[in-house]
């Protein structure tokens, strides 16, 4: 069994929010995807091989209570990360993000450039191409979302399991709570006209993107590249992997990462 | 106790695969269904068939909002009121109703249901449902999240903007607006009466009791289904020390008489199954957006051993048992109220009774039905079954109902000389 990591608690506007820690050396963040982390999961463990992750939970997703229910604009969300990634202690450290995640990164390091060193992206939400539309996450049978965010979706299903002793009333409202927070940002259509903000980031960026994303398809990646202001910015493609690629490919994720903020 | 005739306006020429072909009859069923011409023929018999039952005696008329439903076809209720208002003389008009957080400003609906309150001189009653997930969140694109803080943020505006008497600025959350100073000002004071068409919320039924507003349960399927429901609303009235008056709730009603039962389930068969296997065939992935639901109502839903699904669940939970269901099924689960008037008067009587419901609002006019066959169930039940009926719960005095302007006081209706359809 892996060793878990230690936990901590921050304070966002008035709302507990949990902070996990593991391993040693320089700093790296992580902020989840869709649906969150309710639990440790193994690409976390392969970044904490080699440097310390922190990994803070975000507004209302796993881990940050009912933090969403007060954030009621796009920049009442972007200033709860901004906190939350200062008092996490990531104010300058290299940071990673999946999904939803990936945008609210994204934003960060667009409006506080020095905020962020190396930034590696996992399929970020925040434009929307008539022409290729991202799916609908919100607008599914309950039986069709493991398929819709993992190329293997038993991947997707173990995450949410409840594990044996959890509480089980609080679990599955704490799953449907981390869909209502994304909802809450990124309803209808996950566009937030990102565009007019990403040629504010200057952090040389990473972006990577499961090769068999079914929510938003991998032609964005081109997109994102072409809109980010950094002078550096890279596209990988990870074979194997649907929408939330480092629950798919761990260890692929997890590396090329590591590379990425290794320079 | 009062009988209202509620029309949903369905679409009346859905093809008969419909079920296999198409995955839903909301949200995004297919335009190519829809022929205008046909609805033009629609509209005008759903509407001949509302003033039929005005001049039939009917307590009231009820009309509802839908979007992109072909089995309603009322994206503004409004609109229908507003005909009704020039088209009827007497009786009250039931708009069930606007969902409040789809109109920006929600101001709008202060001034319409405002104009229909002046025009009808004071006939409105005024339904504010929150809206299903498929019209809300889905039909109209509105954030799931934040749903219901706008609908009682929009009810509180729609409230000031109906009593207060000077010109205020509304610092809302959601909404602001620094003039706020609606003309015209209801014929009704302070306001119109305020139903409140729901699910199994406990929050809506303690919202409901602490503004005292009428309750209603508008499901599809019959008293069997609503029992539990109601039985919930009522014991929550009662550990808030309210009382039983059964004008406090409203419920609805598919009704179907004939001369017998017989003649009854060969007249009204194929409408019935039109209804329940076509109409209400809804995809399930629209049912439950993550945050429409509250937290409290999901976890009483979790902690129930009966699960108290949310309206729109129920709704589908509906269409997936009555897969294959004919009208003898219907009947069996209670979804219809079907019979001679004498059979009709014994079941509603038991209904109303169990469910202690003074505002019964009856479906009449279901799925394919017909402006002859509607007229025909109307009359019946107007001559032989509504006069049975309307002693019921006479001990208790009905508050929550309009009260118009005097006959005296109103205008004549010029070049319109009401048909008494009835005659």
């Amino acid at each position: 069994m892996t060793e878990l990591p230690d936990t901590t608690t921050i304070d966002i506007n008035g709302f507990a929010t949990r902070v996990w820690r593991k391993g040693s050396g320089r700093p790296i963040g992580f902020l989840a995807g869709f649906g969150g982390l309710p639990r440790w999961v193994p690409f976390l463990d392969h970044l904490a091989a080699s440097r310390s992750v922190i990994v803070p939970s975000l507004p209302g997703f796993p881990g940050g209570d009912r933090g969403h229910s007060v954030l009621d604009t796009h920049l009442d969300w972007i200033l709860a990360v901004r906190q939350t990634l200062v008092a996490a202690g990531l104010e300058g450290a290299d940071l990673a993000a999946s999904s939803v995640g990936a945008s609210l990164a994204l934003e960060c390091a667009a409006l506080w450039p020095a905020s962020v060193r190396r930034l590696a992206v996992v399929a970020p939400f925040g434009l929307f191409d008539e022409a290729d539309p991202p799916a609908d996450p919100w607008a599914q049978r309950a039986d069709a979302v493991p398929g819709l965010m993992c190329a293997d979706p038993e991947i997707w299903k173990a995450l949410k399991a409840m594990p044996e002793g959890a509480n089980s009333i609080e679990w599955p409202i704490e799953q449907t709570r981390a869909s209502e927070a994304a909802a809450r940002i990124f309803w209808p259509l996950g566009n937030t006209r990102i565009e007019k903000r990403l040629g504010l980031v200057k952090a040389p960026t990473l972006l990577l993107w499961g090769e068999g994303d079914r929510v938003v398809p991998r032609g964005y990646a081109a997109k994102f590249a072409g809109a980010i202001g950094a002078a550096t910015t890279e596209i990988k493609l990870i074979p194997g992997a649907g929408h939330l690629a480092e629950l798919d490919q761990p260890a692929a994720v997890a590396q090329a990462i590591l590379d990425w903020c290794a320079a | 106790m009062k009988l209202m005739w509620f029309h949903l306006m369905p679409y009346t020429e859905l093809p008969e695969d419909f079920r296999e072909r198409h995955p839903s009859v909301w949200v995004d069923i297919h335009s190519s269904l829809f022929d205008p011409k046909r609805a033009h023929h629609m509209y005008n018999d759903f509407m001949d068939e509302l003033e039929y039952a005005a001049d039939c005696g009917y307590d009231a008329v009820c009309v509802n909002e839908h979007h992109s439903n072909g089995y309603g076809l009322m994206p503004s209720p409004n609109l229908i009121a507003s005909a009704l208002a020039r088209r009827t003389t007497g009786v009250p008009l039931c708009v069930m109703g606007n969902s409040l957080a789809l109109y920006n400003p929600p101001t709008r609906v202060a001034e319409e249901f405002a104009m229909l309150d002046v025009i009808s001189g004071g006939r409105l009653i005024a339904g504010f449902p929150v809206g299903t997930p498929m019209d809300t969140c889905f039909a109209y694109g509105q954030n799931p999240s934040q749903l219901r803080e706008r609908y009682l943020e929009a009810h509180d505006l729609v409230l000031r903007a109906w009593t207060e008497r000077d010109t205020f600025a509304f610092n809302g959350r959601y909404n602001q607006q620094r003039y706020v100073n609606i003309w015209p000002r209801p014929v009704q004071q302070p306001h119109p009466p305020i139903w409140i068409p729901g699910g199994g919320s406990i929050e809506t039924w303690q919202w409901c009791a602490q503004m005292d507003y009428v309750y209603c349960y508008l499901s599809y399927y019959g008293y069997k289904a609503g029992r539990a429901t109601m039985d919930g609303f009522w014991a929550e009235m009662a550990r808030l020390g309210k009382d039983r008056n059964p004008y406090r709730a409203g419920f609805a009603q598919v009704v179907a008489v004939a001369e017998s039962r017989e003649q009854a389930m060969a007249l009204y068969r194929e409408p019935a199954e039109y209804f329940f296997n076509r109409c209400l065939h809804i995809d399930p992935r629209f049912a439950a957006p993550a945050g429409y639901s509250t937290e409290a109502t999901q976890r009483a839903g979790l902690e129930s051993m009966v699960k108290k699904a949310a309206n729109a669940q129920s709704l589908i939970l509906g269409d997936k048992m009555n897969r294959g269901m004919t009208m003898e099924d219907f009947v069996e689960r209670g979804y219809i109220v079907i019979g001679s008037p004498d059979e009709v008067v014994e079941q509603i009587t038991a209904l109303a009774t169990d469910l202690n419901v003074g505002h019964l609002m009856l479906l009449m006019q279901f799925g394919s039905m017909g402006k002859a066959l509607t007229q025909h169930n109307t009359k019946l039940f107007a001559e032989r079954v509504m006069p049975r009926l309307r002693p019921l719960f006479s001990e208790w005095e009905d508050r929550w109902w309009p009260k118009p302007m005097g006959q005296e006081e109103r205008a004549a209706l010029p070049a319109f000389q009401p048909r008494l359809a009835a005659e």
